[in-house]
């Protein structure tokens, strides 16, 4: 049994080594970082412990503009995107002619480079000097003034970051709902039609409630998803995110780290270590709600 | 309610090959007398839940009307029927508890129809009350039996007052005991309630021992309608009588010939009026008598004592299956270590079928 | 009550519920389908005609594969393909690997401690990769591995979530498989390989089609870890071409890089279409 046990452990020992590593090494490392005041990378030295890493990202405008932006994008995408998808999956299971032609194309958002799309809706939004692009036509034929999206006034630019943050996550959510929907055994909708219930009143006492645990699975990993929201911003409005005003708070971390502002890996590991304070407590709140409205 | 099906016929577009259709109900005429307790029996994929469906209307026929009294209903949605559905398995909603289960159908009813907060309530107890229930009424679904939910399921189809009450497998989800209990709670109920009931299901046992009239179906035709005794009694064609009545009738391969039924080389009986033809002969358990002289005889494999009645096992070249299982009265006795047993046949306990299309065959007993 | 009337008044509503939804979902599918058809669109206009139109057209009489050409010539793309190429197919199947023993090793052998081994490798998958890639970024660059393969791949070669679904998917598979296998002499590796594993191909796909897309569109680490274009994945190198790329702003070169980035994983999709959706809804978010 001894040369057993060996055996397992050779056979973990790759997963433990890379997961120890890169994973709960930098997870320890990252603390003592956050609270090494004036590290300094090339020269490897700090002169003091500390809050002021704390102190020093929270009082910086930056941050405070990447925490704003991100709140914004997070209490629009997420409400908006789930109730979209729960639209569309419901009208996609009421169907049955081309259904499969219709997921199918919802789908493909995920597996595209949303860098790569990114610069095709920075193109569709963007004003330049040549062209008012395609957005901005359609805005016209409505009768609309031109707005540069892009390099333009916050909101534009705000609607332009939630509507292809909603683009790129919808297609998971749908998938989703559409299977959760599918799910609800056709008997509960037959024994309703036989009682004369209302189509709204099936969907409000029979339907959410029996996907209900769904769309809080949804929204919970909505919160998480949106809040590290990062690369679909470089996308739209290139790399410098803080020039632009457009910056999250992963945007943040990760400026602090490298880039041209970088080499500041204690800003950053504070950055990082309250983000992930944000996401714990909005977490925890999402599943004391959920715990109390999710039936069964 | 009299409900009448008139000529019902349902088909489906068929999976495999296009155009194609496969009939699940074909050609389905019958009049249930009101206040009745119908049994739809037949094995599965018989067509039986398809014509509970185009009764309730959660599927449209192809051809053919349904009426409920003198309304013709054919047309309409489930719902401006008035009929109450009992599922397979219960479809009660798992989120709510069962008095908001039962509340849900009155809950929907609109205009002059809306009953206020405290008559929905008393609508609701007095129906938990007839399938008593009334002490679950806070409990979710899942916190009761199977036989809980499914009284959960009755009252919830009963609280609106059903013209029609239709059954869907009622008892399949029930273990052994329990469902002997409620097959006879069913019944009570019909009874107290008068509604007119139609309930579906493959085992004919608990077809016989409830319904009033039972509709023996098998690939979508309509084989026999009849009260339960009767159809046992006398079978329309070879598969009512091999699908009712446990143990099942013991087939034989025969043929009559001059007026004598030869069960292999047994010359087994004198049937009149029945032409010279290789036939199907069916014998009821009951209908062997031992006789130290009978005809018919047998290598004898075992005899089980069962109290009252003792089970003969025995086995005939003539017959269809291996053993032939035949129920005698306690008065008759078997030597168990035989070799053969000897039976004369009662005459109204076999049935004589064509070989080919399986039709019964009458004849006269001399 | 008027039993035609009814059955008329349903048909109707129905109908129009009928037509509502698909209009409704077909408005989706455009605002889904416009930005490709955007993007090839402007990839066939020449550089000329696309800058000569103030009001964008939505059709080019006159497509051009000269874009094409530029994508390929003017910057390196076919050098970000490649390396794209080597870093997904090398993290995949590096990872594929140990997973695998891992997975084998929490489903089928028994040793003292599995337990809270595998609640503490549960524990991790809460970790957000943000917090852990600052000291990530720290030790790659320590070892000296910024801009090179080994840098980029190594941290992305576990996943602790797809040890837990290949684990599960093992567990299923009836003892007596094993104990048979045993009995017949065979050894724990030779039953992982011969056994275990083609029973569990269809996770095994999914795990690999989930990890493709995953790194073909791996964007922060890549960045951080690398400055040199030599290797530049492609979400870097389209960065990289926003940014300098193609002299003045050629977007219909640019389009028609991003058409030829977005080709590889649409027709991965396509051909796997039933397998990848299972496998998403199964658990996999994206990033």
């Amino acid at each position: 049994m001894e040369n057993k046990n060996w055996k397992a452990w050779l056979y973990l020992l790759p997963a433990i080594a890379f997961l120890g590593v890169f994973m709960v090494y930098p997870l320890a490392d990252v603390l003592v970082y956050s609270f090494e005041e004036g590290y300094n990378s090339a020269s490897q030295t700090f002169f003091g412990t500390g809050l002021y890493n704390y102190s020093y990202v929270l009082h910086d405008p930056y941050f405070l503009q990447a925490v704003k932006n991100t709140f914004i994008l997070v209490i629009i995408t997420v409400p908006v995107s789930t109730g979209i998808a729960l639209l569309i999956s419901l009208g996609l299971n009421s169907i049955r002619r081309l259904r499969e032609l219709y997921q199918t194309v919802f789908f493909l958002p995920y597996v595209t480079n949303t860098l790569a799309v990114g610069l095709v809706f920075m193109i569709l939004f963007k004003k330049t000097p040549y062209s008012d692009g395609m957005v901005n036509l359609l805005i016209n034929w409505f009768g609309g003034e031109s707005v540069d999206f892009i390099d333009g006034p916050y909101w534009a630019k705000m609607f332009v970051m939630c509507f292809y943050t909603v683009w790129v996550v919808m297609p998971f959510k749908i998938l989703i709902l559409t299977s959760a929907l599918a799910s609800v055994r056709q008997d509960y909708y037959n024994a309703a039609k036989i009682d004369g219930t209302s189509k709204w009143r099936i969907f409000t006492r029979i339907t959410l409630p029996m996907i209900s645990p769904m769309i809080f699975y949804l929204i919970i990993t909505g919160f998480i998803g949106a809040f590290k929201a990062y690369s679909d911003e470089v996308a739209l409005f290139g790399t410098d995110l803080n020039a632009a005003g457009m910056n999250t708070i992963v945007g943040y971390v990760y400026d602090m780290l490298y880039g041209d502002s970088g080499g500041y890996p204690s800003y950053a590991s504070a950055a990082a270590l309250i983000l992930f304070a944000i996401v714990f407590t909005i977490t925890v709140i999402n599943l004391l709600i959920s715990r109390k409205n999710v039936h069964y | 309610m009299k409900v009448v099906l008139d000529h019902l016929t349902k088909k489906f577009p068929s999976r495999n090959k296009k155009g194609d259709t496969v009939t699940a109900v074909s050609d389905f005429c019958f009049e249930v007398p009101d206040g009745s307790l119908i049994g739809l029996l037949g094995p599965s994929g018989c067509g039986k839940s398809t014509a509970l469906n185009l009764i309730c209307g959660l599927e449209k026929p192809t051809s053919g009307r349904i009426f409920f009294g003198d309304d013709d209903v054919t047309n309409l949605p489930p719902e401006n029927r008035g009929v109450g559905l009992v599922f397979q398995n219960y479809a009660l909603y798992p989120h709510l508890t069962v008095r908001q289960n039962i509340l849900f159908p009155l809950q929907n009813l609109k205009g002059k129809d809306r009953l206020s907060k405290a008559e929905m309530l008393k609508k609701a107890d007095e129906a938990a009350k007839l399938v008593q229930i009334e002490q679950l009424m806070d409990r979710k679904p899942s916190e009761m039996s199977g036989g809980q939910q499914q009284r959960v399921a009755i009252a919830r189809a009963l609280v609106k007052l059903p013209r029609v009450l239709l059954l869907d497998e009622p008892l399949s989800n029930l273990d052994a005991r329990l469902r002997l209990q409620t097959r006879e709670e069913i019944r009570r109920i019909q009874r107290d309630t008068g509604i007119t009931t139609i309930f579906v299901t493959h085992d004919q046992e608990e077809a016989m021992s409830i319904s009033d009239l039972i509709v023996v179906m098998k690939a979508g035709v309509v084989q026999q309608i009849g009260r339960p005794q009767e159809v046992y009694d006398d079978p329309a064609n070879l598969f009512v009588a091999k699908f009712l009545g446990t143990p099942p009738i013991n087939v034989f391969e025969g043929r009559v010939a001059g007026g004598k039924l030869f069960l292999g080389e047994d010359e087994v009986l004198r049937v009149a009026g029945v032409d010279d033809q290789p036939v199907w002969a069916g014998v009821r358990p009951e209908g062997f008598i031992p006789q130290e002289a009978g005809p018919l005889c047998c290598s004898l494999a075992g005899v089980e004592v069962m109290g009252r009645d003792t089970s003969v096992v025995s086995s005939h070249p003539a017959a269809e299956n291996v053993s032939i299982r035949s129920i005698i009265t306690a008065e008759h006795r078997i030597d168990k270590d035989a070799e053969t047993v000897r039976f004369a046949l009662k005459p109204n306990k076999v049935f004589l079928f064509r070989r080919d299309s399986e039709e019964r065959i009458p004849f006269e007993a001399v | 009550m008027d039993y035609d009337v009814i059955e008329q008044r349903t048909r109707r509503r129905e109908t129009l519920r009928k037509t509502l939804t698909y209009f409704f979902l077909s408005i989706w599918a455009l605002i889904v389908l416009f930005p490709f058809y955007w993007m090839i669109l402007s990839s066939l206009k020449s550089y000329s005609a696309y800058n000569s139109e103030y009001i964008p057209k939505f059709y080019t009489l006159a497509p051009t594969l000269q874009n094409y050409k530029d994508a390929f010539t003017a910057v390196p793309l076919s050098r970000y393909f490649l390396n794209t190429l080597i870093f997904t197919l090398v993290t995949t199947a590096l990872m594929l690997v140990v997973i695998l023993f891992a997975a084998f090793a929490f489903a089928r052998l028994d040793f003292p401690g599995k337990n809270v081994v595998f609640a503490l490798f549960l524990a991790l998958m809460m970790i957000p990769n943000e917090l852990v890639i600052i000291t990530n970024f720290v030790t790659i660059t320590d070892w000296g591995l910024r801009n090179t393969f080994t840098g980029l791949i190594l941290p992305s070669v576990t996943s602790v979530f797809y040890i837990y679904l290949l684990k599960e998917n093992f567990e299923q598979i009836p003892d007596e498989l094993y104990k048979a296998a045993k009995v017949d002499g065979t050894s724990d590796l030779k039953y992982l390989f011969k056994v275990m594993l083609p029973i569990c191909q269809p996770t095994m796909v999914t795990i690999t089609i989930l990890k493709i897309i995953e790194c073909w569109n791996a964007y922060v680490w890549p960045r951080l870890i690398t400055d040199d274009e030599a290797y530049f994945l492609v979400s870097n190198g389209i960065q990289e071409i926003r940014e300098n790329g193609f002299g003045r702003e050629n977007i219909p070169a640019m389009m028609a890089a991003v058409v030829v980035i977005s080709v590889p994983l649409i027709v991965l999709f396509l051909i796997f279409r039933k397998k990848v959706m299972a496998g998403v809804s199964r658990g996999g978010t994206k990033g």
